[in-house]
């Protein structure tokens, strides 16, 4: 009997904006002005997030930081797509949308200066915070969006991830699970090539993330994620579907990450400098500016004071930042249970006793 | 103390005494806290391998599934971390998830989500979120099953702050620590000790009436020499009292029912009065809780101890398959060997 056919699969990418940042026009997405110039705008003040991130740990005032340069057009498109119910169950790169999801800009950078209260997000953040575990946040993505299934709320999980993620065995639980129980959950994979040192290639013989989801039955899609258009469009099609309760979706937004893995690392041992001039002709920011351009809707005086305004919410966070009194000690203890144990009563006061209260 | 409460409590009293009970196995019990804290809050969800349909392995979810529906009693994929880590989510969105891990010999793949996630989110987002959630686990050797089936891994949770630990030896406890698991705002991990699921059968009150987390018991009053244990060797500790007794050594039983936090008053004050110790446990004696029940008796009861802490443990081996499985596991004679150690040191 001949061999039968059982499971047949394509897998698409979704490029809206070229590399110049030439627009195919039948793709681009029904936005307002005012929304391509938001997507711009909140592009050029992570960056300057990103940059002043740099200068504070170079000159002691972060510990070691990861910097998010190249991943820009990946978190804004998306939160341009996310409605304001929805939950962010983030990796540990995503401070731009975070910050465009309302937190504030001086938590993020006391969470790399080494203060845990950098985690304590304003009351009803709908964010967990940030996990370093390597991808074992995508089932806490499945888990809340099973809430919001459960309970019939009209909101969407977003897990975020990157490519080494995609190598644990919770990647690879939360997609099956996601395909069995479909969860209101969209897994968000920023690809940025690198894995610390580890290139893509030598990650996965798989060509892609996104063909991935075809194992768990549930749909996936890569992106062109230096393309701040095809995200959001790409964004927008996983919320709906997730949001009408079809359930979960992949999407890989292919990037590149332009830093160092964080500032503890030199990427010049082991990164081909080929590589990163390839990509900086694919800068998401430029690209951008090239389509508002086509559209009549940049100026230089724009440009400058969405600069200006970045640097001013920057230097803001900065100051909010360095305004923070020094953690007390007993923070140590005091968020470990609901109610302090005598074994940590008594370790507490010792240590109180020892810093002179 | 007004009229008013002395004569309520009395009526408490009265009603205690006629407050209904049955005669359930310790899986029963488990499984009627599980039914009446599902049917009290619908916040309640139970999750893991097997426990809808087949009602459990060992049967501890019996008729969930039927009474509660599959939103509410999920048949997970195969997969442990991935049932702690969706209980985690589940759980930070505000439901009160009960993860069944079927063995604890199962647990690793899910130490990940334990050890980094579960334990440590209220402390990680300063209390912005926290994990109202139980992980279910029966422990422990003596049914005679394959490799991976018996293990006691409490030390492992111990090491880790931000897990209660929670092991109860008999039906009663089974169900009342149950509840106080369920309602309570830190993850519990809460230990079933598996060989005596239909052991016996006991009185367990009918109504749902929690047991307080971190309180030890006096299981047998004694005044020679404390016996602590927990789970299921509380009942080697119950049968070593008895023969003890006939020796006429009177030996108490601290059953501690809630590993972290200790009950460290309730040791403290047993041992103070006997001045004799002996910990029993399944698992292996290096690095086991034992160690740290004796450090702590050292600190704190040096003065009132007669005699070293003894320790009867599994042995720093594997675990071994059935047909060696009698010798590895503490029973009635090690614990009362022991014991003598202490009256005749």
């Amino acid at each position: 009997m001949p061999k039968r056919t059982i499971y047949e699969a394509v897998t698409e990418r979704l490029e809206i904006l070229d590399k110049d940042g030439k627009a195919d026009k039948a793709l681009v997405p029904r936005l307002s002005d005012e929304q391509f110039r938001t997507l711009y705008r909140n592009m050029v003040w992570m960056r300057r997030f990103d940059e002043k991130a740099l200068n504070l740990q170079r000159q002691g005032r972060l510990g070691t930081y990861g910097s998010l340069r190249g991943q820009e057009a990946a978190q804004a498109g998306l939160a341009l797509a996310m409605e304001d119910g929805d939950w962010m169950v983030p990796s540990f790169r995503e401070h731009g949308i975070m910050m465009l999801r309302g937190i504030p800009g001086h938590l993020i950078y006391a969470f790399w200066k080494g203060d845990e209260r950098g985690s304590r997000f304003p009351e009803g953040t709908r964010c967990l915070p940030p996990a370093i575990p390597v991808g074992s946040q995508l089932l806490h993505a499945v888990g809340v969006g099973l809430a919001l299934k459960l309970r019939g709320e009209d909101s969407v999980a977003v897990g975020f991830a990157g490519d080494g993620a995609s190598s644990e065995g919770d990647f690879h639980e939360a997609l099956n699970f996601a395909g069995v129980f479909r969860p209101k959950t969209v897994f968000y994979i920023q690809n940025n090539q690198w894995a610390i040192s580890v290139p893509f290639k030598q990650q996965t013989a798989a060509g892609s993330i996104a063909q991935r989801a075809h194992g768990y039955g549930i749909p996936g899609i890569q992106v062109d994620g230096n393309d701040v258009l095809a995200c959001y469009a790409a964004a927008k099609e996983a919320l709906e579907r997730a949001r009408s309760g079809e359930g979960a979706t992949l999407i890989e937004a292919h990037t590149y990450r332009m830093e160092n893995h964080t500032t503890a690392d030199d990427a010049k041992k082991y990164r081909p400098p080929e590589e990163l001039e390839y990509w900086s002709q694919r800068d998401p920011v430029a690209r951008m500016r090239v389509f508002l351009q086509s559209r009549k809707l940049w100026s230089e005086a724009e440009e400058a004071s969405f600069l200006e305004e970045a640097s001013a919410r920057v230097d803001r966070d900065v100051e909010a930042l360095e305004a923070m009194p020094a953690p007390h000690p007993s923070e140590i203890f005091d968020h470990m249970y609901s109610e302090l144990p005598w074994n940590l009563v008594e370790q507490r006061e010792a240590l109180l006793n020892e810093v002179g209260r | 103390m007004t009229a008013k409460t002395s004569e309520s409590r009395a009526h408490a009293a009265l009603h205690a005494v006629a407050e209904p009970a049955e005669r359930l196995t310790l899986a029963q019990a488990v499984n009627q806290a599980l039914r009446q804290e599902m049917e009290r809050d619908p916040s309640v969800l139970v999750l893991g391998e097997d426990v809808g349909r087949d009602g459990g392995v060992f049967r501890v979810t019996e008729g969930l599934l039927d009474a509660f529906g599959p939103d509410r009693v999920m048949d997970t994929p195969l997969a442990e971390s991935g049932i702690v880590g969706v209980a985690v989510g589940l759980a930070a969105a505000g439901y009160r998830p009960v993860a069944e891990i079927q063995f604890m010999g199962f647990m690793y793949p899910a130490v990940n989500q334990l050890f980094a996630h579960v334990a440590r989110y209220r402390n990680r987002s300063r209390g912005l979120f926290h994990l109202p959630m139980v992980v279910r686990m029966p422990y422990g050797g003596g049914i005679h099953p394959p490799e991976h089936h018996s293990e006691s891994y409490e030390s492992l949770l111990l090491n880790t702050p931000g897990l209660k630990v929670v092991v109860p030896s008999n039906p009663a406890d089974a169900k009342g620590l149950l509840l106080s698991a369920i309602r309570h705002e830190d993850p519990v991990v809460y230990l079933e000790p598996k060989r005596i699921y239909r052991a016996f059968r006991e009185e367990v009150p009918t109504a749902a009436v929690p047991i307080p987390l971190g309180k030890a018991r006096v299981a047998r009053e004694g005044k020679d020499v404390t016996i602590v244990a927990w789970g299921s060797m509380v009942r080697q500790a119950l049968e070593a009292h008895e023969a003890l007794g006939r020796e006429g050594v009177s030996a108490e039983v601290l059953d501690l029912r809630t590993l972290n936090p200790l009950d460290l008053d309730a040791l403290l004050q047993s041992v103070e009065k006997t001045g004799r110790a002996g910990v029993v446990h399944e698992a292996p004696r290096n690095s086991g809780f034992g160690a740290e029940i004796a450090a702590l008796l050292q600190e704190r009861a040096l003065l009132s101890l007669l005699a070293p802490v003894q320790r009867v443990a599994g042995f720093d081996t594997v675990f071994p398959l059935s047909l060696l499985e009698a010798h590895y596991l503490p029973h009635r004679e090690r614990v009362v060997a022991a014991v003598r150690r202490t009256l005749e040191f």
